[in-house]
């Protein structure tokens, strides 16, 4: 299968043909429209190896997100980034090709955070190995983590160790009714003591809050912070994008902002997880209008679904950085084969 | 050294900052690793972005190459000189720029030392959390182009988990803004790519990084075991229990023998290795997990189990850990610190192995390393004033990395390749990949005159020690002539 897919890269090459990588086409809605011709990766599956005592899973790209979820789950260990699937068919390469971390992240860290190595295609039609399955290295570049959030365009992920966790012993999840300008200064009071949070959520009105640790450590939090119970099904309903805010049509953005921005005020209806870090708008305002203002703010902007197509779908880049990118890109796809435009339109 | 290249630099910098007489030079022919030397052209000392940049500016005009230099505590040689390159010091950029403890991060100019982050930030109830054993001196900037770790890097990551973003000086006077103070910054995760990159890519000028919320209690439990191998069972029994310290050290008896004579932790120094496992968390949380760990333990063979008794003695265990390098350069003329990492269940066996190898080349080796990691800090005793002994001593260090590699890990940990592992790489990498590495050096630095000749070995070199990389017990390249 690994021959089959570096050969369809060969031939490629050979023949100038770009591709559009795909997993288990879960994201096919995220970043840009890419050109070329599908290369399914989704028969390249299987974990090559979980020594659960390690904290360390290895497995081909096409593997699904679900499998690996089950067998750590089994393990008691669980990945610390709690990833969006948005479909059964999400898989493990596409979770790292786009990078999306779910309300875990800013506790748990991101994607990027636990990839420790990669096997990889690049566009000569070379199979490389970046990293390892080992917690620290530093032997070479870390070529490993610049895949992740690539979407694909420097490579043909092959196969990928991430670091997991242990599952912390309980969770609970609190909800309270707060009015927006409230919020802030709540979260800024947890966030100054060393409290076991995992996930916030705030949403026409309400705040709900997820802790995790040991027993011990959350009976004292509770008393802390007070609340009511609430339902931790939110959490997966969430990273999935299942709730309500998420439906229908309108254009759909990622606004990732330091957490203690102010509020955006821009029009349109607004849910913010990561303790504010993480804003998602539903607004027809238009790009350019929201882009100055979450600049202004010191953040990046994504339109993540909707909207128009052929539009700038991430935040652009400064004239040097992305002379930079291209140049990169250059270094490992030479002839540009890899989903030309799916994230830049320049390369 | 070339006139106009002399002068285009004296109108670049003070004449303070300049430095070209031979003995103002000499404390810059190394870093931590001394058995490496070279006198530089000059050495550079800029203290504002736009001597740094007429610095750069010169030296691509006149092609001479350019290594950075933070306070030089590297271990692979990484700030070494090159005889005909000048060396350019961030230490004159040590300024804390902010303190933002809202969002919890601190940005900092390179040469700030790491220890003085956290100091800036202690007010505040917040720290910077990698902690290299040398965070006196090192500079973040050197962290950085180091990807630096600590005791507590098992929990709390390396230096490139707890970095949001940098400013970056390229060759031709760029500056690259890389990462945001937001998460997950747009394009191409460049901060990952620097971070580790030994100062190949750029010159770092400006570093913003997390901060911590310092945890309300920590408390280290110290484990003796009648054997290395059931230390190292112990290590993988821990974290296969789901718990996850704060740090998780070891010591052999050499090390722990050196360590108690130096400063008097208390260590047992009976015991063929120790453990040290550090909890931290909220009050509650840390006593619950240090009954589960004292269990753990004492399952797994501990001969016995302590937990420091106060605050004071806390730090009493972790100075005998954090002074364990110069603790065995107290007993040994010379030491060379090795740096592997393995997958955690080959730790027994791989120090069964040390032990097999310390032996057949009649060198001691004592080992004091980050256990939960996998890191290995093999300290190869050795006297350089000695016959021979120092080429055994880097010939014991080779099998050591080569075993390293074997068992599925890496030749470098933390304290990068620098000169000193041009070799040992040979065998980690194909010669396609350190082809790749090399066309990712061309897009940052296209002249090639960013510390060249480190981090990654030409493929000429790897040829040339006949250490081509096998994989598979093929050879790559088969069809091609060994020179
Ligand atoms: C006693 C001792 C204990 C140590 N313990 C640890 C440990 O626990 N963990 C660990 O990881 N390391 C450890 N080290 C190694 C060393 O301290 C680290 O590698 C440290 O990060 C180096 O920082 P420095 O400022 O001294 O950098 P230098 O040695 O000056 O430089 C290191 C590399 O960084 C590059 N560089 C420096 N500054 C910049 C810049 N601004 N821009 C671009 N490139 C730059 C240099 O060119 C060089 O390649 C230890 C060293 C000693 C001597």
């Amino acid at each position: 299968m690994e021959a089959d897919i570096v050969d369809r890269v060969r031939q490629a090459l050979a023949g100038k043909t770009p591709l559009q990588l795909r997993g288990g086409g879960s994201k096919d809605f995220y970043g840009r429209r890419a050109g070329g011709e599908i290369l399914d990766l989704s028969a390249h599956r299987g974990i090559v190896s979980y020594e659960p005592s390690e904290l360390v899973l290895t497995a081909k790209a096409g593997t699904p997100l679900a499998e690996i979820q089950a067998i750590l789950a089994e393990n008691g260990q669980m990945l610390p980034f709690e990833p969006p699937s948005f479909s059964p068919a999400a898989t493990l390469g596409g979770m790292v090709a786009a990078g999306l971390s779910g309300p875990r992240r800013p506790w748990g860290g991101s994607v990027r955070d636990a990839v420790l190595g990669v096997k990889i295609v690049n566009g000569k039609g070379e199979v490389l190995r970046f990293g390892g399955q080992v917690m620290k290295n530093v032997a070479g570049y870390d070529l490993s983590r610049l895949m992740v959030g690539a979407l694909g365009t420097l490579g043909v992920l092959l196969e990928i160790s991430v670091k997991v966790l242990p599952r912390p012993a309980a969770e609970f999840t609190r909800a309270f009714e707060l009015a927006p300008a409230a919020v802030a200064e709540k979260l800024a009071e947890w966030g100054r003591r060393p409290l076991p949070l995992s996930a916030t959520c705030y949403h026409a009105g309400r705040l709900h809050v997820r802790l995790s640790g040991g027993r011990a450590c959350l009976d004292g939090a509770l008393a802390l912070l007070g609340g009511e119970d609430a339902d931790p099904a939110l959490w997966p309903t969430l990273a999935d994008q299942q709730l309500p805010f998420f439906q229908g049509e309108g254009p759909l953005w990622r606004i990732a902002l330091p957490a203690a921005a102010p509020a955006l005020n821009l029009p349109g209806e607004c849910l913010v997880e990561w303790a504010g870090a993480l804003r998602w708008l539903r607004t027809d305002l238009s790009a350019k209008a929201l882009r100055q203002r979450v600049t202004s703010l010191g953040g990046h902007a994504t339109l993540f679904r909707g909207g128009d197509e052929k539009s700038a779908v991430f935040h652009p880049l400064s004239p040097a950085l992305l002379a930079l990118h291209q140049r990169l890109k250059r270094a490992l796809d030479p002839a540009g084969l890899f989903n030309p435009g799916r994230l830049y339109p320049e390369f | 050294m070339n006139p106009a290249f002399l002068s285009e630099l004296r109108r670049a910098l003070p004449a303070s900052a300049l430095l070209v007489e031979a003995e103002a030079l000499h404390p810059y022919e190394c870093d931590g690793l001394s058995a490496y030397r070279q006198v530089p052209l000059a050495v550079c000392l800029p203290d504002t972005l736009e001597q740094a940049r007429a610095v750069l500016a010169a030296c691509r005009t006149h092609q001479v190459p350019v290594v950075a230099r933070g306070a030089g505590t590297g271990l692979s040689g990484g700030a070494l000189p090159l005889a005909d390159g000048v060396v350019l010091s961030l230490a004159r950029f040590n300024r804390i720029l902010a303190i933002d403890a809202e969002n919890r991060l601190a940005r900092v100019q390179p040469g700030v030392r790491n220890l003085a982050i956290s100091e800036a930030a202690a007010p505040f109830g917040l720290y910077y959390a990698p902690d290299p054993s040398s965070q006196i001196a090192c500079s973040i900037g050197g962290n950085v182009a180091e990807n630096s770790g600590g005791v507590h890097c098992l929990k709390y990551g390396l230096t490139v988990h707890n970095l949001l973003a940098l400013k970056v000086l390229t060759l031709d006077g760029e500056l690259l803004e890389i990462g945001l103070e937001a998460p997950d910054s747009p394009g191409y995760d460049l901060l990952a790519l620097m971070t580790g990159s030994e100062g190949l890519l750029g010159l770092v000028v400006e570093v913003t990084v997390k901060l911590l919320v310092k945890p309300e209690r920590a408390q280290v439990v110290l484990a003796a075991f009648a054997s290395v191998e059931a230390a190292g069972a112990a290590v993988a029994d821990i974290i296969g229990a789901g718990i996850l310290p704060a740090g998780l050290e070891m010591m052999d008896n050499l090390s722990i023998r050196a360590a108690e004579d130096f400063v008097h932790a208390g260590y047992p120094v009976d015991a063929a290795a120790i453990l040290l496992c550090e909890l931290d968390g909220a009050n509650a949380e840390v006593s619950e997990q240090i009954m589960a760990v004292r269990d753990v333990l004492l399952k797994s063979g501990a001969t016995e189990v302590r937990t420091a008794q106060d605050e004071a003695q806390r730090l009493k265990f972790w100075a005998g850990r954090k002074g364990a390098f110069p603790a065995v350069g107290r007993i040994s003329p010379d030491y060379y610190c090795m740096d592997g990492t393995i997958p955690r269940r080959h730790l027994a066996g791989v120090l069964g192995r040390i032990a097999e190898l310390s032996s057949q080349y009649g060198l001691r080796v004592a080992n004091v390393f980050h256990a939960g990691d996998g890191n290995l800090h093999p300290l190869i005793l050795f006297d350089a004033n000695l016959p021979g002994e120092m080429d055994r001593a880097e010939a014991l260090g080779a099998d050591i990395l080569r075993l390293c590699v074997e068992v599925g890990g890496t030749v470098t940990g933390e304290h990068g390749i620098g000169v000193e592992k041009l070799d040992a790489s040979c065998s980690q990498f194909t010669p396609e990949e350190l082809a790749q590495f090399h066309a990712v050096k061309a897009a940052f630095d296209p002249d090639g005159l960013l510390n060249p000749g480190k981090a990654v070995p030409t493929l000429h070199r790897c040829a040339e020690l006949g250490r081509m990389h096998v994989r598979g017990g093929q050879l790559p390249f088969p069809e091609l002539p060994r020179f």
